[in-house]
């Protein structure tokens, strides 16, 4: 933990300065272009609101995924506050499975818009839940990838000196104007083995989903999905060697709502 | 005459009447409900030059959207102000509202900065309980009107028409005269609206493609392979086609003067006679496709200035616009004012009839348009294809950088020869950045100006378009311009950030021009949405083909993927509004100053 403060501090120093002289592009002979001598405004009121800050979170799954042998419960979810250029993120994910929080991970990121459609993202993460906890220092890339797939990509540095990076991309596809199909998927990779929480070197595991949602209104759609989520090459040996389940495919009921 | 609009106790229907005057006793008096004082659309019977207006939250109710709506005198729109041209006019406006500022802003109508009513520009806005006076000389004669320009209020129903008798008798006199205010009531606050959008940019918008309208695509495009190829090209530059409105009819209901479709406003008239409709486009966030089925319509002024009539059947009305029409009603029958929003999710009806209570038949809605690559400022390209992959000699890239001479321009050159041609300054930005605030470059911009817009193109009506606009008189200041200010209109629609030459207001300078100076503003609109440009103050005469007959207008629409060019005289010095009239768009950064010193 102690070497990621550092590297978070550092990626949090930007949020105090909200617009960057980097941020502007300038354009030599623009008839509007930024002034040395600001205007002062009668009353210093803003004639516009093009400052605002915004607050908002979304369950992107809050689900049951059945099966014979036990239904498992998983949410993923963000929430962000922030302007237009800079953005405080907290995410969550975890499984509780008969009764055992696992796959537990959160992020607090501090996120930077750097073009029409991605921003960078930077901060910390900690692997919570009933394994042994794990911190790492995050830095990422999110947005809207052409053909409009919304992908995240993300390296981590631990506290202990191993990498792992995750992906995250999903696409929604309108079946009509409410009813989205939405294939989704997630992939960690380690550099180094962990058995204590499952974790293997390489591809190590993978949870992914076809999920079909109804917006009964925009925030607030109920799904029915098919979900796999299984360990890969090494860290499904593992599993394997702790006589545990190394991967499921089952039938998913969930909502999906934001405010 | 001065007439008072009392807060709280409500309007009676004999105050209602004291106040427009006995002419309006032949009106529909609208649901009680909305208590509505201005929503006769009738004229006040004389003009008068003191007014008293009190700014006041009223709760109403209209198509069960219930709102406690900043407004004056408890109705919306409010009250319609009669002026005579010449006089000098006095309105007090008190601000009843508890805990915001508010302000009037005369939209069109050309007054002293300090009397402009943008808070943070002309003054520092009406603080709750004050009373602030504005008084100005009327300088002009025709249709305009009033809104608020503090936080959303105009969103919101504090907005009205103006009716300015001019001094000269009016060419347009008719028997019968009405104004027709188009706007829009829902019960989402504004600022709701923006936070949506900015989480999702098609939040509103329920009319996409999908898997289940692409079997109907692919008859129209001739195969399914054709119709998913231009699916993919547009997924693959991350824009909708279908991307029309910000804000649709999913949660707006669209109103004519006040009342809602089912309220049906009705305006009266005996066959035979001639009657004028003042339309004015008060929403927010929506261009209305106006018809009258069964009816020709004469445009004869445009944004208050009268132009050589045309004789149309349909017109797209800009927020912000006004367009006086002159119909001639001869049969014995109802016909329906139809104005549709132009992403076709709803629409603003009444109806004129020789007899009250009559019901016009309603037409079905057009087809929603879609843009195209024309709309994406890549002129004739097809979707997918690059610059790139044009063979176009004689025309290389960087060309496009430099700025490039409209036809008027050149028209003028010849008009004038090179040597009486003062030297020209160009403010050029060059083509915009791509960056966070910007995400697309309009390539090959392309003049629209004879274009009615998307969605009314060939669609077998006589519309309405921009070069058919003609002054009936010579613009007042012949002189050629001595500088050109090019600016980009810009966005990201996924971010929902909005703005000029890639750069939202908070982040850009004033636009400074030297009193007196004349001035070519040239427009080339990135984005793929309409913008309507309002510039306060002063008149933007748009170079429209029709020399120095060009018209004056004070809101002009840019189509997007196009390229327009008006002229500016900084007549009055001050400190001016320039920006989008789509409210959201001005909120969100697409508004600057104009600093005439």
């Amino acid at each position: 933990m102690k070497q990621i403060l550092p590297l978070a501090a550092l990626l949090v120093i930007p949020l105090a300065n909200a617009t960057p002289a980097w941020a502007v592009q300038t354009t030599d002979h623009a008839a509007d272009a930024p002034s040395d001598t600001p205007v002062v405004s009668v009353g210093h009121i803003s004639p516009v609101m093009d400052q605002g800050r915004y607050f908002h979170g979304i369950l992107d799954e809050f689900e049951g995924r059945y099966a014979a042998s036990g239904t498992d419960f998983r949410w993923d979810g963000e929430a962000w506050y922030g302007s237009d250029y800079n953005k405080l993120w907290l995410k969550t994910e975890g499984t509780l499975e008969r009764g055992r929080l696992h796959d537990g991970d959160h992020e607090l990121l501090y996120s930077r818009a750097i073009s029409p459609y991605f921003d960078i993202q930077g901060g910390v993460r900690a692997d919570i839940d009933d394994g042994p906890t794990r911190t790492w220092g995050a830095l990422g890339i999110q947005g809207l990838a052409l053909y409009q797939f919304e992908v995240q990509a993300t390296a981590y540095v631990s506290d202990r000196g191993r990498f792992a990076a995750r992906f995250e991309g999903s696409y929604d596809f309108l079946l009509t104007n409410r009813l989205i199909l939405q294939p989704q998927a997630e992939l960690n990779l380690y550099t180094k083995s962990d058995t204590g929480r499952q974790v293997g070197a390489g591809l190590s595991d993978v949870d992914t989903g076809l999920r079909l949602r109804y917006e009964l209104w925009r925030k607030f759609a109920p799904y029915i999905a098919f979900t796999y989520a299984g360990y890969l090459t090494q860290a499904r040996r593992i599993a394997h060697d702790h006589g545990e389940e190394t991967g499921s495919l089952r039938l998913t009921v969930g909502i999906r709502s934001w405010f | 005459m001065s007439i008072s609009f009392p807060q709280r106790s409500g309007l009676t229907r004999r105050r209602f009447i004291n106040g427009l005057g006995a002419g309006c006793v032949a009106a529909a008096l609208p649901h009680p409900a909305s208590a509505m004082a201005s929503a006769s659309g009738i004229v006040p019977a004389q003009a008068s030059s003191l007014w008293n207006l009190t700014v006041d939250h009223t709760r109403i109710s209209l198509d069960n959207k219930s709102l406690n709506a900043p407004c004056i005198g408890g109705s919306v729109p409010g009250p319609i102000l009669r002026w005579q041209q010449g006089d000098t006019v006095s309105i007090s406006v008190e601000n009843r509202l508890r805990h915001e500022d508010t302000s009037i802003h005369w939209h069109g109508v050309r007054v002293p900065s300090d009397m402009d009513g943008v808070p943070g520009l002309s003054f520092a806005g009406i603080k709750p309980g004050d009373t602030f006076t504005y008084r100005f000389r009327v300088h002009q004669s025709g249709t305009y009107w009033y809104h608020s320009h503090s936080g959303m209020q105009e969103a919101q129903g504090l907005y009205g028409a103006i009716v300015i008798d001019p001094v000269h008798p009016d060419p347009n006199q008719c028997d019968r005269d009405y104004v027709i205010v188009l706007s829009e009531w829902t019960d989402v606050s504004p600022m709701d609206m923006i936070s949506n959008l900015k989480m999702q940019d098609d939040y509103y918008t329920f009319r996409q493609r999908t898997a289940a309208s692409f079997p109907k695509e692919a008859r129209e495009a001739g195969n399914a392979w054709t119709a998913l190829k231009d699916r993919l090209a547009w997924s693959r530059m991350r824009m909708a086609v279908t991307d029309i409105s910000d804000v649709s009819g999913v949660i707006y209901t669209y109103l004519l003067n006040g009342h809602a479709p089912d309220m049906n406003w009705n305006g009266l008239f005996r066959p035979g006679e001639r009657v004028r409709l003042r339309f004015i486009n008060a929403s927010s966030m929506t261009l209305f496709d106006v018809r009258i089925p069964g009816l020709e319509m004469l445009i004869v002024q445009a944004d208050g200035n009268d132009v050589e009539p045309v004789p149309v059947d349909e017109f797209r009305i800009g927020v912000a616009e006004t367009y006086d029409v002159i119909i001639r009603p001869q049969d014995e029958r109802p016909y329906t004012i139809f104005a549709q929003s132009e992403d076709r999710t709803g629409y603003a009806r009444g109806t004129l009839a020789p007899r009250q209570g009559m019901i016009g038949t309603i037409p079905p809605m057009d087809p929603r348009p879609v843009r195209t690559m024309i709309d994406m400022g890549m002129g004739t390209m097809k979707p997918g294809e690059t610059m790139d992959d044009m063979s176009m000699p004689g025309h290389d890239m960087p060309t496009m950088d430099m700025p490039e001479m409209s036809a008027d321009h050149t028209e003028h050159m010849h008009h004038m020869g090179p040597m009486a041609m003062p030297p020209m300054e160009v403010d050029d930005p060059g083509l915009p950045p791509l960056n966070v605030e910007n995400q697309n470059v309009a390539v090959m911009p392309v003049d629209r100006l004879g274009s009615p817009g998307d969605g009314l193109e060939d669609n077998g009506r006589r519309v309405l378009n921009y070069k058919q606009l003609r002054a009936t008189r010579p613009g007042a200041d012949p002189r050629p311009p001595t500088r050109e200010i090019i600016l980009h209109l810009t966005g990201n629609m996924e971010r929902y950030i909005w703005g000029f030459n890639g750069r939202k207001y908070s982040e850009s300078g004033p636009i400074r021009l030297k009193k007196g100076e004349r001035v070519r503003f040239t427009l080339i609109n990135d984005t793929m949405m309409e913008h309507p440009i309002h510039l306060h103050g002063l008149w933007s005469e748009l170079e429209n083909g029709q020399g120095e007959f060009r018209p004056y207008k004070h809101t002009i629409i840019a189509q997007p993927g196009s390229r327009l060019s008006y002229l500016v005289t900084a007549d009055v010095a001050g400190t001016w509004a320039y920006h989008c009239h789509l409210m959201l768009h001005m909120d969100l950064g697409m508004f600057r100053t104009v600093i005439v010193e």
